[in-house]
């Protein structure tokens, strides 16, 4: 058979290999300044757009989305043209994709420290943005399926379906994650409300990780570590039948972020036993990547690039090891809402993806610009620091997990909480934020030296923009014969026609069910469960804005010690569904707040907001002193009532133009309440700050009103 | 609750989609040899044959 000549483009890689180099430094800087606000709080410059609440999801945006992201397509780009021995489908559509990308990360970070956000982790960016990045997707699918289409070796590598298992499944979960109903250009509020959110949310949340940090990274492995080491995975059938296990198995893991909440308890257990049997495909790739080395053990001596994809494959086993141990419900228990979890996340971030991109780029960069790499000790330097970084940031965010587990549940002889007072374990974790800070300058150091090795590699080499190569044409199979129904053609082709399967199904499901759940599911379970009044809507709304969430939960767990600490019921599911979005959160940082509610003055909110430590000496929370100046947008309150009336939350009819009114005179009350409390306080009544207290005063008290009220599930 | 059957829909009908791809490329021998593509793609980034062939014979 006659062979084919063409060429590879490598301009495409380089473009996303540049990205991937300069947002891996930008999101890992802002990473290092969110830490230190945990322990110098006032490093938030005094300005909202740098608190933590706005800028820590411009860390984990900018991490996850930017660095891994196009960490992802340089990868995918670089393999997939030569595993298909062909080029890209189209170039145009490379292109497209890459500037799109760029275009989603640059709107993320300046919607996210404006405070645009849904408040839903993960997946903070607002509409307009979400429908960018679902359309980049599309571009990205068609490039990479056209490619596929067209290739010239009938085999299709492993690293190739997991390419694909990624591309179908984060478009779907992005898609059912992020239906809302627009308020304005920049404010929705998503269609699913408390418990029904948090599962969509977190059903999305824990495949992001699968889907987004996981199977594409496990796609580059099996090409990149192959390739470094320069010899066959150690079993191929292995990673086939890991592969298809994987993928069947990590869609169902997602409840496990929500076990002890008001989540139905069998779907908990469904979360819990799906993660635990993900131990046994996860750890299929990490033993086929590691013993892909078997016997070459003295390449990693040598070779920085192995190093790397060693302790990166060593890493994702940790974490895969650890991750079905937490969803276990007796170590969920103690391990959830603390820096565990914060710990757990960072082996895999760190040393999973960070340190398989860097071997990655260590391979790449000499190849593409034809040389050798500039300095092996700078290389290696990178490699011990990068090392240490994760170790110096792991140790103490263990140690500071496993003591407020224990602290926060620790009662005394005489059955009292021994450390009844938040702060009491805040004060103690302080100093290990400031060691995990240390690991982090390391670590961030490391990602410097590498820039400044691949900057001189790039500069002593000569770039190959274009890679000539030649095949053989691939035998064709698929014949398409004149005058057939169009049909026939496409059921062929089962890739496309299971694409196009799914659009339709999800189309006409997402049209036909949506609505149906959604009445359904507003109809209140306890009876004196109310909608937000339009000021407490509103407060709810800065809440969001400030990123509250981000260091505070709303979700009392079914404990005596959280029971006895928190001074209320636990949380039960009946109680959220008017919150659009729920705002349980992750992490506490500080105290949770879903039984806040009456239990502080209306002074003390005002004045704890103001400046945190004037209330609670030894407070980490920083000054919020900005809502007490500004006056609070009430232009949005109508629409923002008739968005909620569509949601299923029944104001009355009409309310929307009445709402201000209800509004004001709320104001009014909690203005002049707040002077009667403390006669130093003399606001007016159109502040933030008041909409923020009507919110914080209200949190959990429907429950209290009606003593016998009868608790859903 | 009823959103669980939206996320159950979902995940399954991504289940069966998998499950059809997987069938499918079974069947076209997709699986059927298990060790040579682990190897074939050590070899695929040979450059084209320059002059440097003939120039070492020289």
């Amino acid at each position: 058979m006659e062979l084919e000549k063409f060429s590879y483009d490598n301009q495409i890689v380089r473009k996303f290999l540049i990205a991937t180099v300069v947002w891996g430094i930008v999101g890992m800087t802002v990473g290092l300044w969110v830490a230190l606000q945990l322990v110098y709080p006032q490093l938030n410059l005094g300005i909202d757009f740098t608190t933590y609440g706005r800028i820590r999801p411009v860390h984990t945006n900018a991490v996850i989305f930017a660095f891994v992201g196009n960490g992802i397509f340089m990868g995918v780009y670089y393999s997939l043209q030569r595993l298909c021995k062909t080029p890209m489908f189209s170039k145009m559509l490379s292109n497209i994709h890459f500037w799109g990308w760029q275009l989603i990360i640059v709107s993320a970070a300046l919607t996210l420290p404006l405070g645009y956000t849904t408040g839903k982790e993960y997946a903070e960016l607002e509409w307009p943005i979400d429908i960018m990045i679902a359309l980049i997707w599309v571009v990205f699918g068609i490039n990479m399926f056209g490619t596929i289409m067209k290739r010239r070796e009938r085999h299709i590598y492993v690293a190739i379906w997991f390419y694909i298992a990624t591309f179908l499944t984060v478009a779907m979960l992005h898609i059912v994650n992020s239906i809302a109903l627009p308020v304005n250009f920049l404010k929705s509020y998503p269609v699913y409300a408390g418990v029904q959110d948090a599962l969509v949310q977190w059903w999305y949340g824990h495949n992001a990780v699968a889907f987004f940090l996981t199977t594409p990274y496990l796609g580059l492995m099996y090409y990149f570590l192959p390739k470094a080491a320069n010899r066959p995975v150690y079993s191929y059938q292995l990673s086939i039948v890991h592969f298809w296990a994987l993928i069947f198995l990590y869609i169902w893991a997602g409840p496990h972020h929500l076990i002890y909440t008001s989540l139905p308890d069998w779907a908990q257990t469904l979360g819990v036993v799906f993660s635990f049997m993900l131990i046994a495909p996860s750890w299929g790739g990490m033993v086929n990547g590691l013993l892909t080395l078997r016997g070459a053990w003295d390449k990693v001596r040598d070779d920085v690039v192995l190093k790397f994809m060693v302790v990166a494959v060593s890493a994702y086993g940790m974490s895969t090891f650890e991750g079905p141990m937490l969803s276990l419900r007796n170590i969920n228990a103690w391990a959830h809402f603390t820096d565990w979890i914060v710990a757990h996340v960072h082996v895999g971030a760190l040393g999973w993806n960070g340190f398989l991109t860097f071997g990655i780029l260590y391979w790449l960069v000499p190849r593409m610009w034809k040389t050798n790499l500039y300095s092996k000790s700078l290389a290696n330097t990178h490699f011990w620091i990068g090392t240490l970084g994760i170790i110096f940031y792991a140790v103490p965010m263990y140690w500071a997990g496993w003591m407020e587990g224990s602290m926060w549940k620790q009662f005394n002889d005489d059955g009292m909480l021994q450390y009844p007072t938040f702060i009491e374990t805040t004060q103690y974790v302080k100093p290990f934020y400031a060691m995990r800070s240390i690991g982090g300058v390391f670590y961030l150091t490391g990602v410097f030296i590498m820039a400044y090795n691949l900057v001189k590699t790039a500069r002593q080499g000569s770039f190959m923009a274009s890679e000539e190569a030649e095949a053989a044409p691939m035998e064709k199979v698929v014949k398409v014969y004149k005058g057939e129904f169009w049909h026939r053609a496409l059921e062929r082709r089962p890739i496309q026609f299971g694409m196009l399967a799914l659009v339709a199904v999800l189309i006409g499901g997402i049209v036909e069910l949506v609505p149906t759940f959604l009445v359904k599911s507003n109809v209140p379970t306890i009876a004196s469960v109310q909608p937000y009044t339009p000021l407490e809507l509103q407060g709810r709304d800065i809440y969001v804005r400030e990123g509250c969430y981000t260091c505070h939960s709303q979700m009392v767990r079914p404990f005596r010690n959280e029971v006895v600490r928190y001074k209320g019921e636990y949380s039960k599911a009946g109680e959220f569904v008017y919150d659009h979005p729920f705002q349980w959160g992750s992490k506490r940082t500080g105290p949770d707040l879903h039984r806040e509610g009456g239990k502080q003055t209306n002074a003390w909110h005002y004045w704890h907001m103001y400046e945190p430590t004037s209330m609670t000496s030894g407070s980490i929370m920083p000054s919020y002193a900005w809502l007490h100046e500004r006056t609070l947008d009430i232009s949005t309150t109508p629409a923002k009532i008739r968005v909620m009336q569509n949601l299923g939350v029944p104001y009355p009819e009409g309310y929307d133009a009445i709402a201000n009114d209800d509004l004001k005179f709320q104001a009014e009350q909690i203005a002049a309440k707040l002077a009667q409390e403390d006669s130093r306080i003399k606001t007016s009544a159109d502040k933030e700050i008041i909409a923020l207290i009507a919110y914080l005063q209200r949190l959990g008290t429907d429950i209290k009103a009606e003593p016998t009220a009868q608790a859903a599930n | 609750m009823s959103v669980i059957f939206l996320l159950i829909g979902c995940s399954l009908l991504l289940a069966i989609i998998f499950l059809f791809i997987f069938i499918r490329s079974a069947k076209r021998g997709q699986f059927d040899d298990d060790y040579t593509p682990s190897v074939r793609i050590l070899f695929d980034d040979v450059p084209p044959r320059k002059s440097n062939h003939l120039k070492s014979k020289h």
